[in-house]
């Protein structure tokens, strides 16, 4: 219980970052930090204290098998995700680079030409 | 019988042309053009070949359903992929000519095969987490694209778009990884049964929450709407087409569809919380549309309005307190006006990038007179904006009209004076546009423009035929693509059928 509860306090802390920086690049390692904590739930869910990997040998039993082998499914999930992730970092700090072009600024209170 | 063997290729095809597509280009800059081209055109016959066909699961790999990832075609995603990929061919058509004045034509061109097949994915897979990884696709080449033009306004509104869509991203992930805690799995169709069991407690009620919240992020609905007026107007034309077009529909709505009808059936919570966000988005989306001098931008925020006519369709189509008949109804009425939304949506953006693109500026109060000296441009734009306000033959008309019929009938009068009332504020912001642009004075700079190329006319006189066929031809057309989505929608029961292999 108190890893979820970590998790989600990790989740709070990057969505705090995300909503009270007003620094572009602190927004994205805000946002960043959030996507990490659902990694890391996902992971949670798929946690059993003592398990063993989910591998089935021919000598194993099978009901011992299904009651201490990891659940192997979130792991790929977040393998996805991660990479996921990744592209869309690679995605944000590009972007952020031409904004910096642009305007010569990280401040996003300063990039406010769209209104309305 | 050939597309159910080759039914993954309508992601497939785009996903390896897109990288393909690079790789030809460093050869021959001019190759780019028909790559996108053929392969818009053999998704869009093959989507048209799939009307033909009965509903069918797909074993991705041959695994079993519970294991392997299972492709699900049934009315509602046939529907689907027919307007994303005609609208798409449409789109790549028009980007012949309109992309010439930006750089790294290529590029483009591969952003937007990769879009289309991430929203192609999206619509076939019957698989959660394989929905979310599909979404991600088409969100990430869609956050590309807005930002095409690498100016100021275009890099901050996909900045914005980004932040506010990976912000859902993150929420939706968050969901599935909540439903698979609970249930185990992801696949749809058994998530269905696993569902039925369990009914509708705090945790489904709370992943139900932050779906409406991510794929209605997605869609723009009202309170999560911000980042739509700066990105669809930022994008190239046809791009813009694409995203208020199809984008919004397969990642938003078709999500949200699919989840809440064939996963979770219906229920009075999550109706009347769909039919008050429908009722919101259309009157806040209207009522900020009629202000704006940007042509792009106000039919951005028409595109809000517009889409709050299919949620509120979807909730009535939900609701399990009003007769079967009526929901049934107003189902029909959202899905229906979602097609017809499609086809002048992004006529009407293609027609503000051919006004862009000849007179170099999107000022509606700048422009004047221009049907006289662009008469194919002028005359499909007026023919989409009859069709967007609702004027009776045309398809707008019929569609908003059984969305009314269908609420005053289930005794939602509010609802249904609501929807009369928007329909009203848009012909009023849209007579105001005829009035601006197609009509009045013509400013003399405008003197010696020119009508635009083939190219770029060719999509849009097929599209204004399409507004005009989808709504005259209405009561003599064969209905039938319509009525199975919307059976298929409904139908929760058959489509838990497809965990067997159907």
């Amino acid at each position: 219980m108190i890893l979820y509860f970590l998790t989600l306090v990790l989740f709070v802390m990057g969505v705090y970052c995300l909503i009270a920086k007003k620094n572009i690049i602190k927004k994205i390692i805000g946002l960043t930090i959030t996507d990490y904590a659902i990694n890391l739930f996902i992971i949670l869910i798929g946690y059993r204290t003592g398990g063993v990997a989910p591998i089935l040998f021919k000598n194993m039993d099978r009901a011992e098998f299904n009651r201490t082998a990891v659940d192997p499914l979130p792991q790929a999930l977040v393998l996805t995700s991660i990479v996921i992730g990744l592209g869309v970092l690679a995605m944000m700090t590009a972007l952020c680079l031409r904004l910096y072009e642009k305007y010569k600024t990280f401040d996003m209170s300063e990039i406010n030409r769209l209104k309305g | 019988m050939f597309v159910q063997t080759y039914y993954p290729l309508f992601s497939a095809l785009p996903l390896a042309a897109s990288f393909l597509n690079l790789l030809v280009t460093k050869v021959n800059k001019k190759a780019a053009d028909y790559i996108a081209f053929l392969v818009a055109a053999a998704l869009s016959v093959m989507a048209v070949l799939l009307v033909f066909e009965a509903p069918f699961a797909y074993k991705v790999g041959g695994f079993p359903p519970p294991w392997g990832i299972l492709l699900v075609s049934d009315g509602m995603s046939t529907l689907m992929l027919v307007i994303i990929n005609v609208i798409a061919l449409l789109s790549i058509v028009y980007s012949f000519k309109y992309m010439t004045n930006y750089t790294a034509k290529p590029k483009y061109y591969s952003l937007f095969l990769l879009m289309l097949a991430g929203m192609n994915g999206v619509v076939i897979t019957g698989d959660l987490f394989n929905l979310f990884v599909f979404l991600e696709i088409a969100s990430i080449a869609a956050y590309a694209l807005v930002g095409f033009g690498c100016e100021h306004e275009e890099l901050e509104a996909s900045f914005k778009y980004l932040i506010l869509g990976e912000v859902a991203s993150t929420a939706i992930l968050f969901g599935i990884a909540f439903l698979y805690s609970m249930t185990g799995t992801l696949n749809m169709p058994d998530l269905a049964r696993q569902l039925e069991v369990v009914g509708i407690n705090r945790a489904v009620a709370f992943v139900i929450a932050i779906f409406i919240m991510g794929f209605g992020l997605k869609a723009s609905m009202v309170p999560f709407h911000a980042w739509l007026p700066d990105a669809h107007p930022s994008a190239p034309a046809p791009i813009s087409a694409m995203l208020s077009g199809v984008v919004i529909k397969a990642t938003g709505v078709y999500a949200i569809a699919r989840f809440m009808f064939s996963v979770v059936g219906p229920n009075a919570m999550v109706s009347s919380t769909l039919m008050f966000i429908g009722a919101l988005s259309m009157v806040v989306g209207v009522f900020l549309a009629v202000g704006q001098s940007d042509f792009k931008r106000m039919l951005a925020y028409h595109s809000i309005s517009q889409m709050g006519y299919v949620t509120i369709g979807l909730g009535l189509g939900l609701n399990p307190n009003v007769s079967p008949l009526i929901a049934a109804l107003g189902l029909f009425g959202g899905l229906y006006h979602l097609v017809n939304h499609a086809v002048f949506k992004s006529l009407l953006f293609l027609c503000s990038g051919s006004f862009e693109y000849r007179t170099g500026t999107r000022n509606r109060y700048e422009m004047g007179g221009l049907i006289r000296k662009m008469p194919v441009t002028g005359a499909a734009c007026s023919i989409a904006s009859l069709s967007i306000s609702g004027v009776p033959p045309f398809n707008g008309f019929w569609s908003k009209l059984i969305i009314v019929i269908a609420f005053v009938k289930a005794g939602y009068y509010v609802y249904a004076a609501i929807a009369v009332f928007v329909a009203f504020m848009t012909l009023l912001s849209f007579i105001k546009l005829q009035r601006f642009v197609l009509f009045g004075q013509l400013p003399a700079r405008f003197a010696a423009i020119k009508e635009s190329p083939f190219s770029m006319t060719l999509p849009l006189v097929v599209l204004a035929i399409l507004c005009v066929a989808l709504g005259v031809l209405y009561p003599f057309l064969d209905q039938s693509v319509l009525q199975a989505a919307r059976d298929s929608l409904l139908d929760k029961v058959s489509y838990m059928g497809y965990l067997l292999g159907g």
